[in-house]
């Protein structure tokens, strides 16, 4: 973890409440896909946490949903604006056990993180395919980048609007080897059912401190009690345990 | 040269700065980031007999200027911090530890204060009788100063390390709370623990945290904090730790004026992991701002108004 400080280059919406910012800055922290960072935002006591979706030396790209006053803050933010940032939190996920044709599969905001992930699996030769799901048409984003990285994408929306009708778990191929997921909660958990191999799931929760000292961000695993913010955001599928 | 160094019953502190229990972990996190013997000392997790997960989640909510936790003392239970915590905080901190305990009933408090008496490394034991977020125990004792003055005594019977006693702000009169616990033989008193508090997600017309209520803390309770900090340090003749919404080294001062030895820094701990050491490091120049040489010189230094 580091404290870093980032200055605004682009902030702009992407899809129906969903905003691209990118940052420039120290971002060599940020180690792993799947890793977050931590903003402060003027008028606002604790910090945002938001996943990275791509990275390079000196820049961050994250992509987020306004979903209340903090990310509706974030939005209004401009180009050349400094922003304070907690970086490196979180483990991310292990590309490591990909295997050779490795399956992501993300929902609505749980979709960015999958496109750094892509980019290390197609760096390391995988045949990756990605299944998105989101609401309707107006929502959908990244499915052209993914796409552009060299993976095979698939897409879903609830209405039917746009690409498959339906959830995710309707459009999952198979003879997959392994599969990464993010999104909400019961998406997760029909992926959870659906999925025929190990894999690894990324969660959310309200975090107070985002680096593992005020225990807010609690779950029970199978392995004892995790921290979503230090020992996750990502478990793998033989420790979850369910709470619901 | 400015002179930050106060003393806690009869240990030395290099300087006030003490963050408080629940916010540093046993210190590990902040350890990663900067050498934490800087620090006056700290707090560690709140420590019950028996390991316990806490309360459901969401445990946090935010609020203007502070926020909402409803943890409900998630630890390893007194064994583990025993066999486990303290050995591997001997390798990054070297001073003496103020450990917070908590239980669900007198006879827990004594038995965990019992066995973390036998280790060296732990300098106070603060008793944390104020927890709101759980059930039977915590805040019940805070609450009432007779159950207050039966935890207290029962721990005075085995130790020798000083109790430093953690009040809960949800009382009428903290300061009789004080005194029913100096009376018993506490050597200190910290205050305040979190005010209950709740928020409500309009959209899903319920409440934000799963536990319904849960406790403020941040900058919003600071000058709650501060006239607590002041009654009670006009009500008893033991050293007052003062904490609540603490961020900054003018906070540090004015809980001195008001009457405190040292200060513990909570919530300001989550959103910047260097809150303390940044206080600590700007306190001389504070200091010489306002004509402070020694830091110790000013607890209690503030004078009332005469009321007419």
């Amino acid at each position: 973890m580091r404290e870093v400080t980032f200055e605004i280059t682009e902030n702009a919406p992407i899809a129906a409440n969903v905003y691209r910012m990118r940052l420039c800055g120290d971002a060599r922290d940020i180690t792993r896909p799947g890793q977050f960072v931590n903003l402060r935002l003027e008028g606002f006591f604790l910090r945002r946490p938001i996943s990275v979706c791509d990275r390079c030396e000196d820049a961050l790209t994250l992509i987020y949903k306004t979903i209340g006053r903090g990310t509706e803050k974030m939005s209004r933010m401009a180009a050349g604006e400094r922003i304070n940032v907690l970086t490196g939190l979180g483990n991310g996920y292990d590309v490591s056990l990909s295997g050779e044709r490795p399956l992501l599969i993300g929902g609505g905001a749980g979709v960015p993180p999958l496109y750094m992930l892509a980019k290390e699996l197609i760096k390391q030769n995988k045949k990756v395919r990605v299944v998105i799901g989101f609401n309707s048409a107006c929502d959908v984003f990244y499915e052209n980048e993914l796409a552009d990285l060299g993976c095979e994408v698939f897409v879903t929306t609830v209405d039917g609007s746009y690409g498959k009708r339906g959830f995710v778990t309707d459009a999952l191929p198979s003879d997959y080897t392994y599969f990464y997921s993010c999104g909400p909660e019961p998406m997760l958990k029909s992926v959870y059912k659906a999925t025929v191999t190990s894999g690894e799931f990324s969660f959310e929760e309200r975090m107070g401190c985002g680096f593992g000292a005020c225990m807010g961000c609690t779950c029970m695993t199978l392995t004892g009690c995790k921290r979503i913010c230090k020992d996750g955001p990502v478990l793998k599928k033989e420790e979850i345990l369910w709470q619901i | 040269m400015a002179d930050l160094s106060v003393e806690l019953c009869g240990i030395k502190l290099d300087n006030p700065v003490i963050p408080a229990s629940g916010t540093f972990g046993f210190g590990a996190e902040f350890a990663e980031l900067y050498d934490i013997n800087i620090l006056g000392t700290f707090s560690f997790k709140g420590t019950t007999y028996e390991p316990r997960y806490g309360n459901p989640t969401p445990r946090i909510a935010e609020c203007s200027a502070g926020m909402l936790n409803s943890v409900g003392l998630q630890n390893p239970g007194v064994e583990r911090v025993i066999n486990e915590e303290l050995p591997r905080m001997r390798k990054y901190f070297d001073k003496p530890v103020i450990a917070n305990v908590s239980g669900f009933s007198v006879e827990e408090y004594a038995r965990n204060c019992e066995l973390l008496d036998k280790q060296e490394q732990i300098g106070w034991l603060e008793l944390n009788i104020s927890c709101p977020n759980v059930h039977g125990g915590g805040m019940s004792f805070g609450t009432d100063p007779k159950a207050a003055s039966e935890v207290v005594r029962a721990v005075r019977a085995v130790t020798k390390k000083p109790v430093i006693v953690k009040l809960s702000p949800n009382v009428t009169d903290i300061a009789e709370m004080a005194r029913a616990c100096e009376a018993a033989g506490a050597d200190a008193i910290s205050l305040i623990n979190t005010l209950l508090g709740m928020r409500i997600d309009i959209k899903t017309r319920r409440p934000v945290l799963a536990n319904n209520t849960g406790g403020l803390s941040g900058p919003a309770v600071f000058p709650v904090a501060l006239r607590m900090v002041w009654e009670v340090a006009h009500a008893v003749n033991i050293p007052v730790v003062g904490m609540g919404g603490v961020s900054c080294a003018e906070d540090v001062i004015e809980m001195m004026l008001a009457g405190a030895t040292a200060v513990e820094v909570g919530a300001a701990n989550l959103v910047d992991p260097f809150a303390c050491r940044d206080i600590i490091n700007s306190l001389p120049d504070v200091m010489s701002k306002y004509g402070i040489e020694k830091l110790s010189d000013i607890i209690k230094g503030a004078k009332a108004w005469e009321k007419t």
